[in-house]
């Protein structure tokens, strides 16, 4: 299962900075940990979430098994022009999700 | 003297019992909310904060999905969940005519799939299940608990009175002593919470993950070195009846977000 919620306001003034809020469901297994018979459990990570808009990149992060499952991101950017934003996350395993929002700027 | 003795040591008896005695009186009760920090508490009240909201995603999913023999999905029954199951939640353990015991969400699910969608049981804490129970108690937020008590529900409302009063594993502790008389006091670095059983399937922090109430009980009953009851076993249904009666009137927040 991979779900997403993404939180982009459908509006903005031209200029705005604007906040995006990320949320997707992962387990981000350490890698470090084992099992109770002492078989060590395969690391599964996002490494990588991008946000594109309009095709342009505005936000990279790179994630590390520290990170707590079901990670959330929080972002700004500037609503230069309608259009739309996508967001991918990427990790192991050939974990790929990729989702849109949709922004009117006027 | 003898008499005198008898009636000094009731007395003793009594006084202790009376400080002991903590039922939280109905307006001091506080849910695990009010007791949680300021980021903890919006991550709750944002949905798309809220990883619960990821399980009920998945349950509005599998809400509309046919399942079993019968090929039926919960909704050819129950139609839009948003009209039909709204307050669910807020009154179950619920009677069950057909086991003769009170059933708690999850038994009720499962007692659907098995009876009505002729289906296997989904698994306690796996995914399908929280997912179907938090989108059920989704509908119920805001609402007040208002489990039903008559005469074929009180023996059971005794059990879990009992339960929870009773002293048990190597701690020697029962429920009532930490979260009647000393909430709100720490244990470590936790505040002690009065155990309100309002946000259930929660997401707490500490599992990373979607958890029902038993899964919480089993806590704190390892917490106090005792032996914990099976999933679904009387003995826990009991006591999720007695919790929510002692929670009646609380609003419920599922899915809540607990530290």
């Amino acid at each position: 299962m991979a779900r997403a919620l993404i939180n982009v306001p459908a509006q903005a003034k031209r200029g705005e900075i604007i906040e995006i809020k990320t949320l997707i469901s992962h387990v981000m297994e350490t890698g470090h940990r084992r099992t109770e018979t002492g078989a060590p459990i395969a690391r599964d990570i996002i490494r990588q979430f991008v946000c594109t808009y309009n095709g342009a990149e505005v936000f990279r992060a790179e994630l590390h098994p520290a990170i707590a499952a079901n990670p959330f991101l929080v972002f700004s950017t500037v609503a230069t022009e309608s259009g739309t934003l996508t967001f991918t996350w990427t990790g192991d395993n050939a974990f790929s999700v990729t989702e849109s929002a949709a922004i009117t700027v006027s | 003297m003898r008499l005198v003795w008898a009636a000094l040591v009731g007395i003793v008896v009594a006084v202790a019992a009376s400080a002991m005695a903590g039922e939280i009186p109905l307006g001091e009760r506080r849910s695990g909310y009010d007791f949680m920090s300021r980021e903890t508490r919006a991550m709750q009240d944002d949905d798309t904060a809220n990883p619960g909201m990821l399980w009920v995603l998945e349950g509005e999913s599998l809400w509309g999905r046919k399942v079993g023999v019968a090929g039926r999905a919960c909704a050819d029954c129950h139609g839009d969940a948003r009209g039909s199951m709204k307050g669910v939640a807020a009154r179950h353990p619920a009677f069950d005519a057909g086991t003769g015991r009170p059933v708690n969400l999850e038994q009720r699910i499962n007692l659907c799939r098995v009876d009505r969608q002729q289906a296997p049981r989904l698994a306690w804490e796996g995914r399908d299940l929280l997912a179907l129970t938090a989108y059920v108690a989704r509908q119920s937020r805001g609402m007040p608990i208002n489990g039903v008590v008559d005469q074929r529900m009180q023996a059971f409302l005794d059990a879990g009175r009992a339960t929870f009063y009773r002293r048990q594993g190597q701690l020697n502790l029962a429920c009532s002593q930490c979260h009647d008389d000393h909430w709100g006091r720490r244990l470590a670095g936790n505040v002690i919470p009065q155990g309100h059983p309002t946000g259930y399937p929660l997401y707490r922090l500490e599992w990373q993950g979607l958890g029902s109430l038993q899964r919480r009980l089993r806590n704190c009953m390892v917490g106090t070195r005792a032996e914990p009851y099976e999933y679904g076993g009387p003995e826990f249904v009991d006591l999720e009846v007695f919790l929510m009666w002692r929670a009646r009137g609380m609003t419920i927040d599922s899915p809540a977000v607990r530290p």
